[in-house]
C-alpha cells in the first residue's frame, strides 16, 4: 500500500511536465489531461484513506523511502514520505478541492488562450503541495514549501501582461522569501541541535533539548508560517495576490497553500509544546491577524479582496488555535478543512459572479444578483452561512471549538483570547453579511462601461456550478460530520495529541455568546447595507475605514520602515564603504605613490651621480668591514 | 726600496682616477680616468705579488690588462657613436634613462 504514496505526487507532477513541455499541440486536450491527473491523485488518496481506516489508530502511519537524496557521512537527506492521519487529511483536502477547482477552471478559463499552461501550473502546485504535506523530513518539506511558492508566483502573475499582476506576483514572492529564510534557518538549527531533520527523530528528541533552542526553532518556524499563511507582519502579499485568476485564489490563496503555515506549526507541535514563549508569540500573531484581516475585510469594495481579508482572519483563527498547544491542534486542522470547503466555495462563487459581470470586481456595482444567478446565490449563501457560523453548518462547529479552546487556555490569557475570538466572530458576521447584501440583494447598480457594454449577468456553465455545489455540500455538512462523536478529534489525536484544558465557562455559554455576537454582527451589517440603498461610489468613511481600505496602512508601513529604512541603511553603508574602506585602500596607494615619487628622483640619469653612489657604497662597505674586523 | 711605497702610489693614482670619473664631464677623460684606476689596481696587485713572494698578483694583473683592452675597444666605440648621434662627448648629456 505504501508504494501508492509516491503516486499521489507523481500524477500531478507528470501532468505539469507534460503540459508545460508539450507545446501547442496539447492546447485542445491540456485541460482534460490536467484535470484527469488531479483526479487520479484524488482517487489514490481515497484508496489510501480507506486502507488507513482499516487499520488500528496506532499503526495508521505509512512510510515510503523513495531514495537517498544526499547520502554523505554525517548528513542524510532522504526523499521519503510519511502518510499519517494529519497528512492524510491534507491530502484529501488538497486533491479533493484541487480536482474540483480544476473542473471549475475548465469553464472559467475557457476563453484564455494560455489555458494549457494554466493547468500545467495548477498541476505543479498540486505536486508541490502534496510533497509539502507528505514529506517525512523538514528538508523535503522545504522542497514542497518552495515549490508552492513558485507555483503561487506563476499563477498570481498568470496574466502577466497586466503590470498590477506582475507586481503582485513579485510582491508575493519577495514577502514569502522572508518567511522561507525563517524555515531554512529553522532547519539548520534543527540539524545542529538534533543532527537530523527527519520528523521522527527531531520531534521525538524535543524532551531532552533546552528550552532556548526550542524557542529559537519555534520562532523561526513561526516566521516561515507567517510568510506562507499571510500572518502579521508578513501579511501584505495576500490582498494583492487576488490579481491572479479566481480559481487560483480559491485553491492556493484560500483553501490550501496559505494553510501550510498551520500545517507546519501543528506538525512541529512537539517543538512548540516545549517552548511556551514561542507558543505565546504564535497566539499573539494569530490574534492580531484575526482582527487585522477582519477589519480589512470590512472596508474592501473589491469582492475578492474582501474575501482575502476574511481568509487572513480565518487563518488567524487557525494559527491562534495551533498556538494554544494540544488544546487547539485538532481544532486548528478541523477549521482548516471546513474553511477549505466554504472559502473555496465563496471564491468560486465570486469568480462565477465576475464571470457573469464582465470581470467587474467592485461590489458596489453589483446588487440584486440573486435573480440572475440562482445557483451561485444559493452556493455562495451556504458558504456565507458556514463562515459566519450559522448553527448546524461547518463553520459553526469548527469556529466554536476554537473559541472554546481559547477560553480553555485558562487564566487572564484565556479570557483575552476568548474575547478576541468572539470579537472576530462578530466582525466576520458583519463583513460577510456586507458582501452578501452588496452582491446579491438590493437594487441593481451596474452601469454600462466606457465602451457602452452593459453587463448581462447570467448563470455560469455547468463545469463551474457543479464544483460550487459540491463545495457547498462540504460547507454545510463537513463540520457536523466531523463533530458527531468527536470523530475528527479521535482521528487526529494519535498524531497531535489532545488536551481539554480548563474551561472557565461551559461550552453552552460560549455557544450562546457566539450566537449573540453573530446576530449583532449581522444586524449591524443589515442596518448599514440592507435597509437603505447602497451608494455606487464609496463614501469617504471614517478614519478607520479609510485606513482599512488601504489594508490598515500595511504597505505604507512597509514602505516607510523597510523600503526607506533599507535605503538609508544602504546609503550609510555606501558612505562607510567610500570613506572608511576605500579611504584605507586609497590612502595606502597614495602614500606608496608619494614615497616612490621621491625615490624616483634618485634616478636622475647622470652617470656620474651613479658613480658617486657606487663609490660611496663601496666606501661604506669597506669601512663597515674594517670596523667589524677591528671590533 | 720598501714595497709599501708602491701601494701609496697606487692609492694616489686610484684617487686621482676616481676623482676624475666623478668630476670631469668629457667622456674621453672619464674613460682615461677609469684606465688610471685600473692601472692603479694593477700596480697594487704587482706590489702585493712582490710583498708576498708569489705570482698570483701578477697573473691577475695580466687578466686586468686583457679585460681593460677589451673594455677600451667597446668603450671607445660607445663614445664614438654617442658623439656621432648627439655631437657631444659630455657624459651629462647622455641622460636618456632619466624618468
Amino acid at each position: 500500500m505504501e508504494n501508492l504514496i509516491a503516486l499521489l505526487v507523481a500524477a500531478p507532477l507528470l501532468g505539469a511536465a507534460v503540459l508545460l513541455c508539450g507545446g501547442r499541440r496539447l492546447d485542445r486536450a491540456g485541460h482534460w489531461i490536467g484535470t484527469a491527473l488531479a483526479a487520479a491523485s484524488f482517487v489514490t488518496g481515497v484508496v489510501l484513506f480507506t486502507d488507513m481506516l482499516g487499520r488500528g489508530a496506532e499503526d495508521r502511519a505509512l512510510h515510503q523511502h523513495l531514495y537517498s537524496w544526499i547520502p554523505v557521512e554525517g548528513f542524510q537527506a532522504d526523499v521519503a514520505f510519511q502518510l499519517d492521519q494529519l497528512s492524510m487529511t491534507f491530502v484529501l483536502l488538497i486533491t479533493g478541492v484541487g480536482t474540483l477547482i480544476h473542473i471549475y477552471s475548465i469553464g472559467y478559463m475557457e476563453h484564455d488562450e494560455r489555458r494549457r499552461r494554466f493547468f500545467g501550473y495548477l498541476n505543479l502546485f498540486l505536486a508541490a503541495m502534496l510533497i509539502l504535506v507528505i514529506a517525512d523530513n523538514y528538508l523535503l518539506l522545504y522542497v514542497g514549501w518552495e515549490g508552492v511558492g513558485l507555483a503561487s508566483y506563476l499563477l498570481i502573475g498568470f496574466w502577466q501582461h497586466k503590470p498590477s499582476a506582475a507586481t503582485a506576483a513579485k510582491k508575493a514572492f519577495l514577502v514569502n522569501r522572508v518567511g522561507d529564510m525563517g524555515l531554512s534557518i529553522a532547519i539548520m538549527l534543527m540539524f545542529t541541535t538534533f543532527g537530523t531533520f527527519a520528523f521522527g527523530p527531531v520531534l521525538g528528541a524535543t524532551g531532552d533539548t533546552s528550552e532556548g533552542k526550542l524557542t529559537a526553532i519555534g520562532l523561526m518556524l513561526l516566521l516561515a508560517a507567517c510568510g506562507k499563511s499571510a500572518q502579521v507582519p508578513l501579511q501584505s502579499w495576500l490582498g494583492d495576490a487576488m490579481e491572479g485568476p479566481t480559481p487560483v485564489s480559491a485553491l492556493i490563496h484560500a483553501a490550501t497553500m496559505v494553510t501550510a503555515g498551520v500545517y507546519l506549526i501543528v506538525r512541529s507541535g512537539a517543538i512548540f509544546n516545549g517552548a511556551p514563549d514561542a507558543q505565546l508569540v504564535v497566539v499573539v500573531v494569530g490574534a492580531v491577524t484575526l482582527l487585522f484581516g477582519a477589519i480589512v475585510g470590512c472596508a474592501k469594495d473589491d469582492i475578492k479582496k474582501a474575501l482575502a481579508g476574511s481568509t487572513m482572519s480565518q487563518i488567524g483563527y487557525m494559527i491562534l488555535a495551533a498556538g494554544l498547544g494540544p488544546i487547539g491542534y485538532v481544532f486548528a486542522i478541523m477549521h482548516l478543512v471546513t474553511h477549505g470547503f466554504f472559502k473555496a466555495g465563496l471564491f468560486l462563487g465570486a469568480g462565477s459572479v465576475m464571470h457573469g459581470m464582465n470581470d467587474e470586481v467592485d461590489m458596489r456595482k453589483y446588487g440584486g444578483l440573486r435573480k440572475y444567478m440562482p445557483v451561485t446565490f444559493v452556493t455562495f449563501g451556504l458558504g456565507y452561512l458556514a463562515i459566519i457560523g450559522f448553527p448546524g453548518l461547518s463553520g459553526f462547529f469548527s469556529k466554536d471549538m476554537i473559541i472554546e479552546a481559547a477560553f480553555a487556555k485558562g487564566g487572564t490569557e484565556g479570557w483575552i483570547l476568548g474575547s478576541v475570538t468572539l470579537l472576530g466572530a462578530a466582525i466576520t458576521a458583519f463583513y460577510m453579511t456586507r458582501v452578501m447584501l452588496l452582491t446579491f440583494f438590493g437594487e441593481k447598480r451596474w452601469q454600462p462601461d466606457a465602451e457602452g457594454h452593459e453587463p448581462h449577468p447570467h448563470e455560469s456553465p455547468k463545469s463551474m456550478t457543479i464544483p460550487m455545489i459540491v463545495l457547498a455540500f462540504g460547507s454545510v455538512f463537513a463540520g457536523g460530520f466531523f463533530s458527531i462523536g468527536d470523530r475528527f478529534m479521535h482521528w487526529l489525536e494519535p498524531v497531535t495529541g489532545h488536551d481539554h484544558g480548563h474551561a472557565p465557562v461551559s461550552a453552552a455559554t460560549v455557544t450562546a455568546a457566539t450566537m449573540v455576537v453573530l446576530v449583532i454582527g449581522v444586524a449591524i451589517a443589515w442596518a448599514m447595507y440592507g435597509r437603505k440603498p447602497v451608494p455606487a461610489v464609496a463614501p469617504r468613511g471614517s478614519l478607520l475605514t479609510r485606513a482599512a481600505r488601504r489594508d490598515l496602512l500595511q504597505d505604507d508601513f512597509n514602505h516607510v520602515v523597510l523600503v526607506r529604512g533599507g535605503e538609508h541603511l544602504t546609503r550609510s553603508l555606501v558612505y562607510v564603504d567610500h570613506t572608511l574602506v576605500d579611504g584605507v585602500v586609497n590612502g595606502t596607494a597614495a602614500s606608496m605613490g608619494g614615497l616612490s615619487g621621491r625615490l624616483r628622483k634618485l634616478q636622475n640619469g647622470y652617470a656620474r651621480s651613479y658613480a658617486v653612489s657606487m663609490f660611496g657604497g663601496a666606501a661604506v662597505l669597506i669601512a663597515a668591514t674594517l670596523l667589524m674586523r677591528a671590533v | 726600496m720598501n714595497p709599501v711605497n708602491y701601494l701609496y702610489l697606487a692609492a694616489l693614482l686610484f684617487t686621482i682616477g676616481a676623482s676624475g670619473v666623478l668630476i670631469r664631464r668629457n667622456a674621453i677623460v672619464v674613460f682615461m680616468c677609469i684606465e688610471l684606476m685600473l692601472n692603479a689596481c694593477n700596480l697594487a696587485l704587482v706590489a702585493f705579488s712582490r710583498m708576498h713572494g708569489n705570482l698570483d698578483g701578477q697573473i691577475i694583473a695580466f687578466f686586468t690588462m686583457v679585460v681593460a683592452a677589451a673594455e677600451v675597444v667597446i668603450g671607445l666605440a660607445i663614445i664614438v657613436s654617442l658623439f656621432r648621434s648627439r655631437h657631444s662627448a659630455s657624459v651629462d648629456d647622455a641622460s636618456l634613462m632619466k624618468l
